[in-house]
This record gives C-alpha cells, sequence and structure tokens, in this order.
C-alpha cells in the first residue's frame, strides 16, 4: 500500500488521506444527520427494488396498463388468426381435399379394375352372334374385329365365356378359336359395351369383319342392348419381370 | 463512517421489513431514490475533494428528493409523466457517472 501511494500523485495520496478521514467515526449533528439521510436512501432503495421486482397489476401506472392491455390485445389477435388458419386447414383436411382425393382413387382404382377385366360391367353395348363355316375363320379375322370395336370405343369386350383385355391372345386349334386359350365353339357370342350406335355402325363397315365372315360363308347379327351385361372374369397374374420405374 | 453505517443499516432494514410502498408514493419512489443517489454519490466526490459539508449533504439530498418528485408530479399532471421520468432518470444517471467517473480519478488518478 505505501509503495502503491508513494507512486501516485499527490492529488490521489490526499484523496485516500481523505477517505480514511471519512471512514473514521466523528460524532457530530451534521454527520448523524447525514447517516439518517443515508438511512433512508438505503431504505428506500431496496424498498423500491423490492417493489420493482413484484409489481402487481393495480400497482402499475396507466401508460403501463395500456401497454400491457395492447400486448395481450395483440398477442390475442395472432393466436385467434392462427385458430381461424389451423381450423380452416382441418376443415379443408377434412371435407374438402381429402374426400376428394379418396373419390379420385376410387375412381381411378374402377376404370382400372374395367380395363384389367376383373370385375363384371354392364352398360350400353352391341350382342353379335357369329356363324361361321367350320375351318374358315383364321384368327386374324378375330384380331380385326377386336380393334375395329375398340376403334369404335368398346370398353369392355367378351368373346364366348372369356373376357377379352389387353393381354388377351387370338389362336386357332383343330378349327376352333382359341380366346386365351379357352376354346370358343361356334356360333360365337360377343358382347362389346360402348357406344351401341358407334358400335354398329363399325360393324358395317364395308369391308369389315362382317364383310370377312360374309365372305367365308358365315354370318354375323348385330343387335344394339342398352343394358348388357359382361360377366366373364379374367384372372390377373402377378408380372413376372415388369416392375414399375420409381417415380422421383 | 457514520453515514455508510447508516446506508448499510437502512438497506438492511428494508431487508428486514420489505415494506409495501403506499400507492400514492408508487410513481415517485423510483425517482426519489435515483436522486438520492445522485445526491450520495455527490457527498462521497465532496468529501473526497475535501469540500464535503454535511448541511450541504442533507439539503441536497432533501432537495433533489423533493425537485424529482414535483417534476414526477408535474409530469403526470401534464399527462408526460413517463417521458419526464425518463428524461429525469436520463439526466441523473448521467450526473451519477460523472461523478462515480470524479470519485475514481481522485482515488486511481486516472
Amino acid at each position: 500500500m505505501s509503495e502503491q501511494q508513494s507512486s501516485m500523485p499527490v492529488s490521489t495520496r490526499h484523496a485516500w488521506r481523505r477517505l480514511g478521514r471519512l471512514v473514521r467515526p466523528r460524532l457530530s449533528t451534521g454527520n448523524v444527520l447525514a447517516a439518517l439521510m443515508t438511512l433512508a436512501v438505503g431504505f428506500a432503495l431496496v424498498t423500491q427494488v423490492q417493489a420493482a421486482n413484484d409489481v402487481a397489476l393495480d400497482e402499475l401506472r396507466e401508460t403501463d396498463l395500456i401497454a400491457l392491455l395492447d400486448d395481450v390485445s395483440e398477442r390475442a389477435d395472432t393466436l385467434e388468426a392462427e385458430i381461424r388458419l389451423l381450423e380452416s386447414d382441418k376443415r379443408a383436411l377434412e371435407q374438402g381435399s381429402g374426400t376428394e382425393a379418396a373419390e379420385a382413387a376410387l375412381t381411378r382404382l374402377t376404370s382400372h379394375q374395367i380395363l384389367a377385366g376383373t370385375v363384371p360391367v354392364e352398360g350400353p353395348g352391341v350382342t353379335m352372334t357369329v356363324e361361321a363355316r367350320e375351318g374358315g375363320f383364321t384368327p386374324t379375322m378375330m384380331i380385326d374385329l377386336m380393334q375395329e370395336l375398340r376403334n369404335a370405343g368398346a370398353e369392355a369386350i367378351q368373346i364366348g365365356a372369356v373376357r377379352v383385355v389387353a393381354t388377351s391372345w387370338i389362336g386357332i386349334e383343330d378349327g376352333t378359336l382359341l380366346v386365351d386359350g379357352q376354346r370358343v365353339e361356334a356360333p360365337f357370342r360377343i358382347v362389346a359395351i360402348g357406344d351401341p350406335h358407334t358400335l354398329s355402325g363399325a360393324m358395317a363397315i364395308p369391308g369389315g369383319f362382317t364383310d370377312s365372315v360374309r365372305g367365308i360363308g358365315g354370318n354375323v347379327q348385330v343387335v344394339e342392348g342398352e343394358q348388357l351385361v359382361i360377366d366373364a372374369l379374367h384372372r390377373v397374374e402377378e408380372p413376372q419381370y415388369a416392375r414399375p420405374v420409381p417415380s422421383e | 463512517m457514520i453515514p455508510l453505517i447508516g446506508l448499510a443499516a437502512g438497506i438492511v432494514i428494508g431487508l428486514v421489513l420489505s415494506p409495501t410502498v403506499p400507492l400514492w408514493l408508487e410513481p415517485y419512489l423510483p425517482i426519489a431514490v435515483i436522486a438520492a443517489l445522485d445526491a450520495v454519490f455527490g457527498g462521497i466526490r465532496a468529501a473526497l475533494e475535501a469540500a464535503f459539508n454535511d448541511k450541504v449533504f442533507v439539503v441536497s439530498v432533501l432537495s433533489n428528493v423533493l425537485v424529482a418528485a414535483l417534476i414526477v408530479l408535474l409530469g403526470n399532471q401534464l399527462g408526460v409523466g413517463a417521458q419526464l421520468s425518463t428524461g429525469v432518470v436520463v439526466v441523473l444517471g448521467l450526473r451519477i457517472f460523472s461523478n462515480v467517473a470524479a470519485i475514481r480519478r481522485h482515488l486511481m488518478g486516472a
């Protein structure tokens, strides 16, 4: 301390000496008064600190209360807006897009089932009865028929008791028609569901299937119907090699 | 020394009693405390400059507190209580800073 003091400027030494004198108790009226003052200051300081630490609402000033109220109502507004947003989201999920997506999926499933021939179908279309002489009939004529029917918009075709699907094939064995490996005896009964007028019109085109059958001495009878049923089903087999490309 | 003991005693008494501030005193107490602190630091500075006078100290504390309370009262009456309180706090804070800086210069020489 003494070394430090010797290195200090004179005024600093004086200041420390005065501080030392201040620390010595001196009883005088003025000093006691000052002590009373500092006592009051210390008391008020602590009181205020404690009061500021736990401010009750009823002790706040009007402006502070207004600011608090503003803050609270702003937060309430924000939360209300969030509630509205979330509730509209909830509604949209419950009634809107959710069921729409389900309906779309159901529609897609139905059309895929009809295309795959796994469900019986009914609707307007044509029924054809084909009589042909044994031996004169060729698979090409049958394929021509399927092409013509599909061209005319046939959505489901049944030949004999066989549902015609994308994988169906036509063959001839011992003069008997084979569809998907099943024998179909003449006279064939062919049912196609689609627009009846278009289908019957397609069958009447010169040089088409009807003409070819007549060319071999057979006969084709086309009857339009409003409520035809295709009940032959195709058994879908699990693809052995083909795999869907994973979608991105 | 006795004023320092008084300060410590006041703090202890406040902690022990932990009184509730009366409602009418609520707006004035914080400003009054800061004004009194300003006077206390001014007193310490005066003591270090060998210019400390008990009477001056007592009068300065009392007048600081009174003027602060008056300013707050006036501000509340005029409807600018919050702004005026902020102004008083800023001014007193500046004075406290300058007093503390003077004390530091006296004791540390820097």
